[in-house]
Parts: structure tokens; C-alpha cells; sequence
């Protein structure tokens, strides 16, 4: 069992890694430019001069999905700092202050948790235009409870131990303590539940811009790819193939990331 | 008294020679778990396997009904049943055939022994309609019957209850009921009062005695605890480390034992004359498989070990009245000694 | 406090809080929500109108009181779109959600139990990298694209179904299954992959228990042992499992029905974002969460109820 699960890490941070290393190379160098549009080639199958074939604009694909990484990447980053940093706010709130403060927060927290994840990211993109910038904050608003259960358990578990009453003990303040004390310590849970934010983001995002709420043209999305080739479906299979495959390969990367990590740390304790 | 006693041959109930149970799947010479082991049980007889833990002896006892983990393997002996069946090397649906009906089990902690999931009645019946082939209706008769027989009250709504209702000494009785439902011919307990209050010990204990008389079974008694070995058993083997190093008489045993771990064991029994004392109990612990050396097993942590007993291993060997002993204290004294201490 | 009484009071305060936030989040929209409606050249009076209709002419704390009582009543007021009660619209769309969260939940259990078993008999090296290779596979890949794909090899090349009609049960019940079979196995996909990896795990930590041993020792056979004495113990904690994700199961509907456009509620939602339609989303997101509380509460009851151990104490 123990070879299983650090092969969960590896496989996951290759594949993290290499994804990561297409979106840089993409922002300086693309085959294509990827809104280059040309009528006659399109809905091109795949060729030596189009690797994965043209859209019904006649856009390289290839280009595409690699620019479309950008999207996934930022859309998974911004929303993580989100959830982190709300999750932050309320798990240390709720850990420390105790009492009715944690009860009324823990209690929001599971009504949050009681919306299932495209639901909620829906109420909150319909309030307002879709836009890039609405969907992370959407999808960063719903990945707070999880990171504030952590963190809230974190605080409380370590809120009592020795070490911390030492410090406390020695005068050191609230910062302090949650940064230098406490934060290590819960440092791997917090991990893996970004690396797993991270992917339900990716896969929140690309449901939202399918169904055309989520990230809106000029911006790239592999979401928005997959609506556009399902009309050529019959047409051009390859154009739904690519972006499909990125989406699930990236998921399945940051997935195999989170469990490694806490794996490891089981394995450790 | 069973019928298979009136038929009776010449043959032991139960004939183990020369055991081997050995590690799958371990990289050079195979560590073995037991050490040839040999022992007998005689109808109607109580048997009584002691030693620490560690020492191999629920090894033993799963091995006789093809129960071992499947990290072990038999590696070698024999194990008869009724003198002529030969249970080491069946297959698994064969042996089926003699758990729960011929041979029984009873288990240390009475809690996780039964599934937490199924009712009591289920348990029960569940033994009484695959071996004997009873109806619904018959095996929820004769369920009664064996709850009441065990000291159960009101067994009818027992039947319908789950075993987390129950106290510790009612799931023993319970797990007791359901080994003897068909009437086996050998009762293996393991360690059966251990996870219990000492008053319910002694009432466990004293239904298994009933169950000896009532039906004629045999019981193979393993416990670490050499007061319970001595109040219900006819011979006594000591096992340490994967062997037997001395068996006999429990009188034999408890006058004159000859091995110094015998001697031991018997020091660590807590009685009300050594109340006010620290109790004693043997330096060291048993060594794990890969630690067992060359010599007598039990050189490590024995007070009268010699060079000889690190280096060679002594034998079993045999004195007055079946008396035996794996020591070279012994050998050298022919059996003639009170085992210093 | 009770168990029950304590968990009654954490579901009417979630369900208090959903409430909270769907009048919330229509009434931060930046500016005037009759004027995002209805666009910079609405004329004094239309937004005068409209206002009237949304009650956002009147106090906050007065709206969202009647907010409350319209929603324990399940009255969400008239979609400004179809001009026709909220409610009615989400009932004439329900069957289809339904039926596509059921079949899905009964293709879960059909082939996720199956499954679940043959991967817990399955041990050892290989094995364990198999399984846990096919069950990341089947949350990773998100189920409008499987949706896709099925469309793709069933639909286009194999043409075993016909793709995007959708025929009302009480047309023909055959065709209205078989349209429905291709979405509620896209969106069972992860959730088998879910009760595989769980049904797994906790197959192996039962049979690790000393029951298992006892029940061996009577003679049963190993079929016995695994399917009467072990399957009923390692499906409990799978049982909740299923249900928790049931939620997710309707979520996942709500897009997998614009995949295959089924005239779903999901379909309505979408239209009703598109238009703005607020009483329209409202109604159909607190309906929508409303369910999943239930269901939730109805699992955690049952569970209770299922496992002796906590029934009877």
C-alpha cells in the first residue's frame, strides 16, 4: 500500500507539472495564434500543420486548448485565494472565538455546503453579466466552507496543546500564534483541500462556460470549446476530443495531487 | 454422550503430529510460525494449551480447522480428525463439512466474534440449517432450546435482538450456544473468559464444564492464564515460542514443573498469599520470528541458561508418566527435579 | 437536547440561511434590479411597474418577511418571463429532472455495487493501482463531456439511440427510458466511481473483523460469509454515500440536461438566467436546495435506522 499512494503524489505532480509547463510555453509561443481565423481551413481533421485539427472558424485547436490552460489555471488560482482566504477568516473566527460565533458560522458553513457546487455557482453568476472575473469569485465563494472546516479544526485541535500555551504563555500575540504556531501545523490538510478546490474549480468553470455562464469570449475556455464542438459533433468528432481530454486530465492531476498529499501526511502521523 | 463415542476406536479425537506452520511468501529459509507441534485430544477430554501471547498457540488452534491468516500455510505434519480424517490436507469445501458441526470455535472477545449487523437468532440458526439441514421453523425451536441450555433468559425475544444489546458474559454464552448448536465433538476455545469481568469468567467457565458433562465434548482450552488451565483441564501443554516445551498432567505441571518457563508462569499467578507482594512475572518478552536463534528458545530470558542452551536446541523428551519437557536442566537431572526457579 | 430535536433545528436554520442567501444575492445586484431587467431605455413608468411586481419599491426587512412566508408556501410569485407562477412552470418541468435523477441513481446502484465487490475481491499491487486508476478516471472527467462522448459513439456512430428528442412518459414510456438512458449514465459515471472506491474500503475493513472469522468457523461458505454477513455491514456507510451524493446527482442534471436538451428544470434555469428571470431563479434555486436538505435528512434518519447499533440505543 505504501508504494500506491506515493505514486498517487508522482503521477499526480507530473501531470500538474507538465499542464503547468504548456500554459507557460503558451504564453509566449503558440503554433497558431489562437484566434487566427481562416474560413477555408475549417473543421480540419488532424494534420501535420494542425496537430489536433481547426474549428469551425478554421482556429487551430492545438493553440487553443494550450491558451485555454491559461484560463483553467487562473480561474483554479484566484478561487483557491478566495476560498482560502474567506476560509481563513471564518475557520480561525470560529476556532477561537468558540462559543456562539462558531456555532452561528459552522451553521452557515453547512447551509453553504447544502447547495451542491454548480447550483450555487449558478444563483451567483446570475446576478449579475457572466464574465471571467464573476466565475472565480462564484466558484471561490463555494469552496470556502471546506477550507474553513479545516482550518477551524486545525485551530481548535491545536488551540490546547502545549506548545501553544507556552507561546501564549510567553506573551505571543494572536498572529503570532496562528502563523508561527498554529499554520505549520495544518499547513498539508490545507494543501490537499486546495489541490482539490483546485480541480472541482476547473470542473465548476467548465461546466459554467458550456452552458455559456461562465467565461465569456475573447477569453479562452475549454468549457466554451466543448459547447462549440458539440454542434459538429458528427463533423468533426476531434474538435471535442482535446478540450475534453485537458479538463479531465488536469482534474485527475490535482485529484491524484490532494490525495497523495494526504496520504503522506497520514503515513507521517 | 455422542454416538461417535459409542462407535469408538481406538483412534484419538483429535491427532496432531508434528504441525509445521510456516510464513507464505517469506524470502530465503521460511520462518516458521509453529515448530512441530504434536498433541492429542481424547473424547470427553479437556486439553489446555498455555503461554503468552505471541507464543503460537491461536495459530494452533486456527489451523486445525483450515482458519489460518493467509500470510501462513501448513508446511509440513499431519492433523486427524477421528483417526481418520485427514484435515491438513482438505480442501476448503471439504473442511466446511466439519466447521461448526464436528469442530467448533469460541472466540476471546465476544463482541467482535459476532457480526454487529445480524440478529442473535440469525446466528444461531444460520449453523442449524446448513449443517443439519433444519427448517425455519425447526431451528428456531431448537434456538430456544440451546439459549436456555446456556443460561439465557427470555430467549424467544433474545432471538430477535442484536449483540451490541447484550452484556460481555451474554454474548459468550451466546457465541457458546452457537458452538455447541450441532453438537460437535470438539470444542476449541480460545482465550474464551480473557475480555471478561472475573466473576463472569467463573460463570463461563463453569457452563463450559456443564456443556462437558451434559453432551461428552471435548474441549481444547487455550488461555494465557494458568488458573484457568488448571481449574478446567485433564493435561496441560505449554507452548513458547512456536513449540511445546513441556506437557502433562496438570498435577505433574503444577508440583514438579520441570521447564523454567513453566516455572515461571506458575510464579505469575496472582494468589491471595502473594497479595501484598509485587507480582512476579518473567523477564523479557517472547522473540518475534526473525529473533528465534540457534539454541533453546526460551535461553534469552531464562536464569539457568547455559552455553549449551544458546547454541543447540534441546528435545522434547519424555519421563515418568508422560511427563515432558524441551530442557537440558531437565535432561541432565533425568526428570527427577522441581524446576529451579 | 435529543438527536432528533437537535438535528430538526440544524435543518430549519440551513434552510433559514438558503433562504437568506437567494433574497440576498438578488438584492446586492449592483444598482436597480428592474432596471438590469429591463435595460437603460425602459421608460420611467415600466420600471415603476416592475418594481411593483419584484416588491423592491419597499423596505428590506419587509421583503424579505414576506420572502420567508411566500417560500414556506412555496409561492414564488410569477415569472416575469412566461407570466405564469413559478411554481407551475417548475412542476410541469419536473418529471423529467426526476426520472433522469432516478434512472441515475438506480444505474449507480446497479453497476456500482457490482463493481464495488469485484474491486474488493481483487487484492494486491495491481489491483489496488487498477481500481484507483478507473475511480480517479471517473471523477475526473466531468459529465457533460461523458454526455458528449456517449452522444458521440452511441448516438452518432453506433445510432443505438436517438439523440436530443425527448418523447414525454405518458407518449410512449419505452422511448421516454431510452432517451433517458444515455444522460443518467453520463451523470453516473462519478458517482459509481464513488461508490466503488468507498464500497471497496469498507469491504476490506470488514473483512479484516473478527466476525468474519467466527462465521468461517461455523462452515459457511465463503459466498455466504461475503454476501449475508460482510456485503450488509460494508454498505451501510455506502448507503449514506449514495444518498449525500444525490444532490450532486440533480446538480449534475441541470447541465446535463442542455447536453441532451431534455426539457428539464435545469433547462428552465438556464432560460430564466438568460432572461433575468429573478422569481423564476429564485424559486428554482431554493426549490432545488430545498430538496437536497430533504434528502440529506431523510439519509441521516435512515441511516440511523438501518445500522442497529444506533437504532436501539
Amino acid at each position: 500500500m505504501k508504494r500506491m499512494k506515493s505514486y498517487s503524489l508522482v503521477l499526480g505532480a507530473s501531470f500538474v507539472s507538465v499542464l503547468f509547463v504548456v500554459m507557460l510555453i503558451s504564453l509566449v509561443y503558440t503554433p497558431h495564434p489562437p484566434n487566427e481565423m481562416n474560413i477555408r481551413e475549417r473543421l480540419q481533421a488532424p494534420s501535420v500543420r494542425h496537430w489536433l485539427g481547426t474549428d469551425n472558424f478554421g482556429r487551430d485547436i492545438l493553440s487553443r486548448v494550450m491558451v485555454g490552460s491559461q484560463t483553467a489555471f487562473e480561474v483554479g488560482a484566484v478561487s483557491v485565494a478566495i476560498g482560502l482566504l474567506g476560509g481563513f477568516l471564518v475557520g480561525t473566527l470560529a476556532g477561537y472565538m468558540g462559543r456562539w460565533v462558531d456555532e452561528l458560522l459552522m451553521r452557515a458553513t453547512d447551509a453553504l455546503l447544502a447547495f451542491p457546487g454548480i447550483l450555487l455557482a449558478l444563483l451567483l453568476v446570475s446576478i449579475s453579466k457572466p464574465s471571467l472575473f464573476q466565475t472565480m469569485l462564484a466558484i471561490g465563494i463555494l469552496s470556502i466552507p471546506s477550507f474553513a472546516r479545516v482550518i477551524r479544526s486545525g485551530v481548535l485541535q491545536h488551540k490546547e496543546a502545549d506548545y501553544v500555551k507556552a507561546a501564549r504563555g510567553l506573551g505571543a500575540g494572536h498572529a503570532n500564534l496562528i502563523f508561527v504556531q498554529i499554520a505549520p501545523n495544518i499547513a498539508s490538510s490545507v494543501v490537499t483541500t486546495a489541490a482539490l478546490s483546485f480541480s472541482t474549480a476547473i470542473l465548476i468553470e467548465a461546466a459554467l462556460s458550456y452552458l455559456g455562464l461562465g467565461v465569456q469570449p475573447p477569453d479562452p475556455s475549454w468549457g466554451r470549446m466543448l459547447n462549440e464542438a458539440q454542434s459538429y459533433l458528427a463533423k468533426a468528432p476531434w474538435f471535442t476530443l482535446a478540450p475534453g481530454l485537458l479538463i479531465t486530465l488536469t482534474v485527475l492531476g490535482f485529484n491524484l495531487l490532494g490525495d497523495g498529499i494526504r496520504d503522506l501526511r497520514d503515513k507521517k502521523s | 454422550m455422542r454416538e461417535a463415542a459409542a462407535i469408538a476406536t481406538e483412534a484419538s479425537l483429535l491427532d496432531i503430529r508434528n504441525l509445521q506452520i510456516r510464513l507464505r511468501r517469506t524470502r530465503g529459509a521460511g520462518l516458521s510460525v509453529l515448530d512441530g507441534v504434536s498433541l492429542t485430544v481424547e473424547r470427553g477430554e479437556t486439553i489446555g494449551i498455555v503461554g503468552e501471547s505471541g507464543c503460537g498457540k491461536s495459530v494452533l488452534s486456527l489451523s486445525i480447522l483450515g482458519l489460518l491468516p493467509s500470510a501462513m500455510r501448513i508446511g509440513g505434519g499431519e492433523i486427524w480428525y477421528e483417526g481418520r480424517h485427514p484435515l491438513h490436507t482438505m480442501t476448503d469445501r471439504d473442511i466446511r463439512a466439519f466447521r461448526g458441526k464436528e469442530i467448533a470455535m469460541i472466540f476471546q472477545d465476544p463482541m467482535s466474534s459476532l457480526n454487529h449487523g445480524l440478529t442473535i437468532g440469525y446466528q444461531i440458526t444460520e449453523t442449524l440449517r446448513l449443517h443439519l439441514g433444519y427448517s425455519r421453523k425447526e431451528a428456531r425451536e431448537r434456538a430456544v432450546w440451546l439459549l436456555r441450555k446456556v443460561g439465557l433468559p427470555r430467549p424467544e425475544s433474545l432471538l430477535r435482538e442484536y449483540p451490541h444489546q447484550l452484556s460481555g458474559g451474554m454474548r459468550q454464552r451466546v457465541m457458546i450456544a452457537i458452538a455447541v448448536s450441532c453438537n460437535p465433538g470438539l470444542l476449541i476455545a480460545d482465550e474464551p473468559t480473557t475480555a471478561l469481568d472475573v466473576t463472569i469468567q467463573a460463570q463461563i467457565l463453569d457452563l463450559m464444564r456443564q456443556i462437558r458433562e451434559e453432551d461428552g465434548t471435548s474441549i481444547l482450552l487455550i488461555s494465557h492464564d494458568f488458573g484457568v488451565i488448571a481449574d478446567m483441564c485433564d493435561r496441560v501443554l505449554v507452548m513458547y515460542a512456536g513449540q511445546i516445551v513441556e506437557s502433562g498432567t496438570v498435577d505433574d505441571l503444577f508440583e514438579r514443573p520441570l521447564h523454567p518457563y513453566t516455572a515461571g508462569l506458575l510464579r505469575s499467578i496472582p494468589t491471595p498469599a502473594k497479595k501484598n507482594s509485587p507480582l512476579y512475572s518473567i523477564e523479557g518478552h517472547v522473540p518475534a520470528l526473525h529473533e528465534r536463534g540457534a539454541g533453546c528458545r526460551f535461553a534469552s530470558r531464562c536464569a539457568h541458561a547455559t552455553e549449551r542452551c544458546r547454541t543447540e536446541q534441546p528435545e522434547l523428551v519424555a519421563y515418568r508418566g508422560g511427563h515432558a519437557a524441551r530442557c537440558f536442566l531437565a535432561e541432565a537431572e533425568g526428570g527427577n527435579r522441581h524446576a529451579a526457579v | 437536547m435529543n438527536y432528533y430535536a437537535r438535528r430538526l433545528l440544524t435543518l430549519l436554520l440551513t434552510v433559514l440561511f438558503v433562504l437568506l442567501l437567494t433574497f440576498a444575492a438578488f438584492r446586492i445586484i449592483p444598482g436597480n434590479p428592474a432596471l438590469v431587467i429591463l435595460g437603460t431605455e425602459a421608460t420611467d413608468a415600466q420600471i415603476a411597474l416592475l418594481e411593483e411586481k419584484l416588491g423592491t419599491d419597499r423596505p428590506l426587512a419587509e421583503q424579505f418577511a414576506d420572502w420567508l412566508v411566500a417560500a414556506f408556501r412555496l409561492d414564488f410569485g410569477e415569472s416575469l418571463r412566461f407570466s405564469e407562477p413559478v411554481t407551475h412552470l417548475i412542476a410541469g418541468r419536473l418529471p423529467v429532472t426526476v426520472s433522469l435523477a432516478v434512472m441515475s441513481l438506480v444505474l449507480t446502484i446497479a453497476v456500482g455495487i457490482p463493481l464495488g465487490i469485484i474491486a474488493s475481491r481483487a487484492r494486491g499491487k495491481a489491483a489496488d493501482m487498477l481500481v484507483t486508476i478507473g475511480t480517479q478516471l471517473g471523477l475526473a472527467v466531468p459529465s457533460f463531456w461523458m454526455g458528449i462522448m456517449l452522444i458521440l459513439a452511441f448516438g452518432l456512430t453506433l445510432k443505438w439511440f436517438a439523440v436530443s428528442t425527448f418523447t414525454p412518459w405518458s407518449e410512449n414510456p419505452w422511448l421516454a427510458v431510452k432517451s433517458l438512458v444515455l444522460p443518467s449514465a453520463a451523470l453516473a459515471v462519478p458517482q459509481i466511481a464513488i461508490v466503488v472506491r468507498y464500497l471497496r474500503t469498507s469491504m476490506l475493513e470488514q473483512l479484516g473483523l473478527d466476525y468474519v472469522r467466527t462465521a468461517r468457523s461455523k462452515g459457511l461458505r465463503e459466498s455466504t460469509v461475503l454476501y449475508k454477513h460482510v456485503l450488509k455491514n460494508a454498505l451501510l456507510p455506502v448507503i449514506t454515500i449514495i444518498g449525500i451524493n444525490f444532490g450532486e446527482l440533480l446538480a449534475g442534471s441541470l447541465v446535463i440536461e442542455q447536453v441532451f436538451t431534455l426539457p428539464g428544470i435545469g433547462s428552465l434555469l438556464i432560460t430564466a438566467i438568460g432572461n433575468r428571470d429573478y422569481p423564476l431563479v429564485q424559486g428554482l434555486v431554493v426549490l432545488i436546495a430545498f430538496t437536497v436538505i430533504a434528502i440529506n435528512f431523510v439519509v441521516d434518519l435512515s441511516y440511523r435506522w438501518l445500522d442497529p447499533k444506533i437504532r436501539l440505543q
